[in-house]
Order: structure tokens, then C-alpha cells, then sequence
């Protein structure tokens, strides 16, 4: 859905759901996982519909993932760091966590 | 890297947002005098408007052009002031008494403040449309973020819809990078116009109606525009296509904004008196000429206080921090409040204008069917037309009927839009009818984060007998 104008900042490596994702220093996570073409970042305790990041100044809360073990973190307002654990939420099993 | 046990446990004045009305206010109390600190969530000072204003890898100026660039100065000015500017750090309670909760880098801490400048700016108005759920639709904010933080254009199919000055610059803005946008479906209802027309002078007087001459003429010419008064967003798992008019585009990315609205949360919860403002169609704060609330001790400034743009903001922010010097330190220098007035008052001339050209259709605002209201607890419109019919009287018996509003975003996406629906429904005004009622915590905040505020030995004795 997005492509960068120039690769800035030096490169980070995340650990998303287990395997190495490529981000950039100046990324929020949230932004990292649409640059490397996350379609999705949780599914919804509701019904388990998909959902992406939307709003990415901290009020919408849909891009809701775990870091570093702590659930629910708002991605969009977290700064990527090199060897950042994120995992993607899965429904109501992980809305708790 | 801050740390919640770099700040006092008291400051004269308590900042929260750093956008163009909380650094101007920060920098001016501070330089009265005032032990001044400044708390932002993001990652760095600017606000929306003036977002990674001193980190954006978009190196080229003329993308985002020079009114972004003006944002330099203001948080130059902060930095400068000796107040202290805390990034990456969440106010998550305020109260009357103003103790301020505020958790940086998992530490969680409660601060006294002699006066607290609320300068939480807005939001974009909730954009209820029957797939607005699916991944690949973002809000136009989002996408502009994205560009102005981490340099990143749309790619694939864009298509962008709403109305509003940031949905035609936003365009131009991507255009400008090399992006590429499809089509612009132009909401609007043309009846707008007759509203707006009386407020024409005053808009041509003011410093919007060129810039935003220039901006529609700089998009118009390289993307089609389509006026329509519906929309929907289709696709299984993510977008696939936007449909209106009776036509259905292929769509990798919808981008869609009504314009923005007071992002009241942290306000209302600290018991902040709002009123329904009938021509922006949201609530707002009750403030006195110097953007104080019916809170003694707390002011809000910027958008938050209504919206009138970004440099607007600055200027009330300065009003704000000048009330908070007179009442803390009268013997310290302020600058000539008139001349911040006429300023402020230059700045405000263009928004009635602005306000009822871009007035979103009912039909956006108080959605249908099967049409997600409450996107946090799924909760359609049907069902909540369906509880007012029942005798659901307000937002918050709405809470324990449906769920709506009881989600993470705690209301931020569907507050007015359930307000709209039940006033619509009920025949009522949203006056009427109110708003959710607010409490603290306004951000999420962890029990480990709790826990690490500083005990008292009295209070632990208290508990532990």
C-alpha cells in the first residue's frame, strides 16, 4: 500500500510472529509493518474481522499489537527499536494480554 | 531516552500535546519563569499539523510545503524556552484538583500543576461508511503521518474521498512526491454552498482562500475529481474496490477524511464543561476570552478549543500562557495580548466559510444498516437506531445496551455519530441528548505502570496496617 521516497535512517531488524522484518530508525511499528506490506496487525475480539492500522496518531487503537510480551500497545505510537518482539493479535485470545 | 523519574513532582504549569498551541505556550510561560514541562505521546513535538517536524526524512521542502516548515520555529522557540519537553509520554488522567497522571517509558507518575494548558488538538471526524473497517482504508491523517514521519507515499490504486482543506492538501502533497491518485470523490453536497456564500468575504480576507485556490487548482489538473453522495468500501479480507454512483473502482487504499473535531477525551474526563457547536457539528469547551474551562487552573487551547488551523493554535496557546503567567507570576513580562487577539482573530476569519463548504451530508454522519458505527465493538447502526427506538435515552445508556464506546479508542471514532444517530432518531439536538460520559484513565496504562508511582511511607502504613 506505501512504498518509501528514500531510504532514511539506518536500517532495524523486528521479530514479527517469529520471522525478521526490515524497518527503519524513525519508524513507529505500525508504520514498519505497512512499509513491509503487513496487510493486517490483529483480528477483532468481536468477530475476528481483520484489521490494519487507520488512523496512526494514537486515537483509533486498531493497530493494537504485543511488544516486546506486553499486549495491546498502541504501534503507531511506538518507536521500532533493532530486536523489537511484535506479534500480530489474534480475536479475543490475545485482547486480554 | 526520558525517564518518569527525570520530572518534578510539581510544576507551575502542566503542558499536554505538543502541536503548535502546546509549544507555544510552553515556550512562552517558560520564559516568564514559569517551571514549564510539556508531555507529548508521539515520538517528538509537532503535533499533527507540524508532525516529525524535526526528523522527517522528506528532505525535498516543496512536498509538504512551507507551512509545514513554519513549524520549525515554534518548537525551536520551545526548546529554547528552558521548558522542559517530554516526548513519548501519556497523560492518562487529570482531575479538578490538577494531578496530572503521566506514564513515560513504562513508569507512571503523578504530578501537581500550578495551571494546566490542555492542547490535545482533534482528530478526524468519525467517517462511517459500509467498509471502513477493511484493512486498506485509512484515514487521510494516517496517510498523511505516514508521509510526513517515515517518507512514505501511497503505491498501488489510491483513491481518496471526503472534502475538507487537509483531503485537497494531503493530495497535492502526494502528488508532489510522485505519488498517484485515481480519483477524489468530492462529497460535499452542492446545497453547502448556500450557506457559505454569506461568509465569502470574510474568507477571501483571510490567509486560507489563496493557498487553498492554488492547492484545488494544483490537484484538479492531474486527478479526476467525482462529486458523489455515497460510498462504500467493498472486499472480503481487505479493500478491493470503492463503490459509488453506480460504479464500482478497483482500490488498493482509501484514504478518506469529513474534516477534524475537538479530541475532547482528556478534558471532559477531567470534568471540563462542553457544548454542542451547531455549525462544526461536535462538542467543544466552555471557555472564557482567555481559554480557561469551568475548571479554574485549566485552559485548552488549539484546536481543541474548537477548530480554527494550526497557526490559529499557536496564538491561542500564547493567550493561554499568558493567563497562566498573570496568575502565577504578575510581575513577569508578557507580550501585548491585543496584538495575539487580532492575530488570532485574522486567522479565525475564514472558518465560517470553511466550516459550512465542508459540512458533511447527514447521510455521512448518521449512517444505516449494517454500517459499523462503534468499530472497536462492531456495532452497526441498525442496532442503534434500533435501541433509541426502543427508549434508549442517551450515549451512555447506549453503553450498556450495545457496547458501543466501550472499546480500546474508548469512544473517539463513534462518539458523535452514536450522539447524531440517537438526537436523529429521538428528535432531539445533540445538545440534548450529550455526550459519553469520560473518565480516567484516557490511555491505556498498565497495572506495572501503576504500581511504579512513588509510595508515601503513610500511605503504605495505611494499607498495610
Amino acid at each position: 500500500m506505501f512504498r518509501r521516497l528514500a531510504d532514511s535512517g539506518s536500517e532495524v531488524v523486528l521479530v514479527v510472529d517469529g520471522r525478521p522484518v526490515a524497518a527503519r530508525t524513525g519508524d513507529t511499528v505500525a508504520a514498519a509493518l505497512l512499509a513491509a506490506g503487513f496487510d493486517h496487525c490483529r483480528t477483532t475480539p468481536a468477530s475476528g474481522a481483520p484489521r490494519a492500522p487507520y488512523c496512526l496518531m494514537g486515537v483509533c487503537f486498531e493497530c493494537l499489537v504485543t511488544i516486546d510480551g506486553i499486549g495491546s500497545r498502541q504501534g503507531c505510537l511506538v518507536p521500532v527499536r533493532d530486536g523489537m518482539v511484535v506479534e500480530t493479535q489474534i480475536g479475543r485470545r490475545e485482547a486480554g494480554r | 531516552m526520558t525517564q518518569a523519574s527525570d520530572f518534578e513532582s510539581h510544576y507551575d504549569l502542566v503542558v499536554v500535546g505538543g502541536g503548535p498551541a502546546g509549544l507555544a505556550a510552553a515556550a512562552l510561560a517558560a520564559r516568564a519563569g514559569l517551571s514549564t514541562v510539556l508531555f507529548d505521546e508521539n515520538p517528538g513535538v509537532g503535533g499533527q499539523i507540524y508532525r516529525a517536524i524535526g526528523s522527517t526524512p522528506v528532505a525535498d521542502r516543496s512536498i509538504l510545503g512551507e507551512d509545514y516548515w513554519a513549524g520549525a520555529d515554534l518548537a525551536a522557540e520551545a526548546r529554547a524556552s528552558g521548558a522542559r519537553i517530554m516526548t513519548g509520554a501519556t497523560v492518562w488522567s487529570l482531575d479538578s484538583a490538577r494531578l496530572v497522571g503521566v506514564s513515560v517509558g513504562g513508569q507512571a507518575r503523578i504530578i501537581q500543576a500550578g495551571r494546566v494548558i490542555v492542547a490535545t488538538g482533534s482528530l478526524e471526524r468519525p467517517f462511517p461508511i459500509a467498509g471502513w473497517t477493511l484493512p486498506g482504508v485509512m484515514s487521510a491523517g494516517g496517510a498523511q503521518t505516514l508521509l510526513k514521519a517515515q517518507g512514505m507515499v501511497p503505491a498501488g490504486r489510491t483513491v481518496m474521498a471526503g472534502g475538507g482543506p487537509l483531503l485537497w492538501l494531503l493530495a497535492a502533497q502526494i502528488l508532489r512526491a510522485g505519488g498517484r491518485i485515481e480519483a477524489i470523490l468530492d462529497t460535499m453536497p452542492r446545497r453547502n454552498w448556500l450557506h457559505a456564500l454569506p461568509h465569502l468575504p470574510d474568507f477571501l480576507l483571510s490567509p486560507y482562500a489563496a493557498k487553498g485556490l492554488t492547492l484545488l487548482r494544483e490537484v484538479r489538473a492531474k486527478v479526476p475529481v467525482i462529486r458523489v453522495d455515497g460510498l462504500e468500501a467493498a472486499g472480503d479480507d481487505r479493500l478491493r474496490e470503492v463503490a459509488f454512483n453506480g460504479r464500482r473502482l478497483p482500490a488498493d487504499l482509501l484514504l478518506l477524511h469529513h474534516g477534524v473535531v475537538p479530541n475532547v477525551n482528556l478534558a471532559m474526563a477531567a470534568g471540563v464543561a462542553h457544548e454542542w457547536n451547531a455549525r462544526q457539528l461536535c462538542f467543544q469547551p466552555v471557555l472564557d476570552e482567555d481559554f480557561g474551562s469551568s475548571v479554574p487552573g485549566i485552559a485548552v487551547a488549539g484546536d481543541g478549543a474548537g477548530i480554527a488551523g494550526g497557526t490559529a493554535a499557536a496564538e491561542r496557546g500564547r493567550i493561554a500562557a499568558c493567563a497562566a503567567i498573570r496568575a502565577l507570576r504578575p510581575e513577569a513580562f508578557v507580550p501585548d495580548l491585543q496584538t495575539i487577539r487580532q492575530r488570532l482573530q485574522r486567522e479565525e476569519m475564514g472558518r465560517p466559510f470553511l466550516d459550512w463548504l465542508n459540512r458533511p451530508a447527514d447521510s455521512f454522519r448518521q449512517p444505516e444498516g449494517e454500517t459499523i458505527v462503534c468499530r472497536c465493538e462492531e456495532v452497526t447502526a441498525a442496532q442503534i437506531c434500533a435501541a433509541a427506538d426502543l427508549g434508549c435515552e442517551g450515549p451512555n445508556q447506549m453503553k450498556a445496551f450495545l457496547r458501543c464506546g466501550m472499546g480500546p479508542c474508548q469512544g473517539r471514532l463513534c462518539g458523535l455519530t452514536v450522539t447524531e444517530l440517537i438526537a436523529a432518531r429521538r428528535g432531539l439536538t445533540p445538545a440534548e441528548v450529550g455526550y459519553y460520559r469520560l473518565r480516567p484513565p484516557v490511555k491505556p496504562v498498565t497495572v506495572r505502570e501503576l504500581a511504579s508511582l512513588p509510595v508515601a511511607e503513610a500511605e503504605r502504613r495505611a494499607v498495610e496496617g
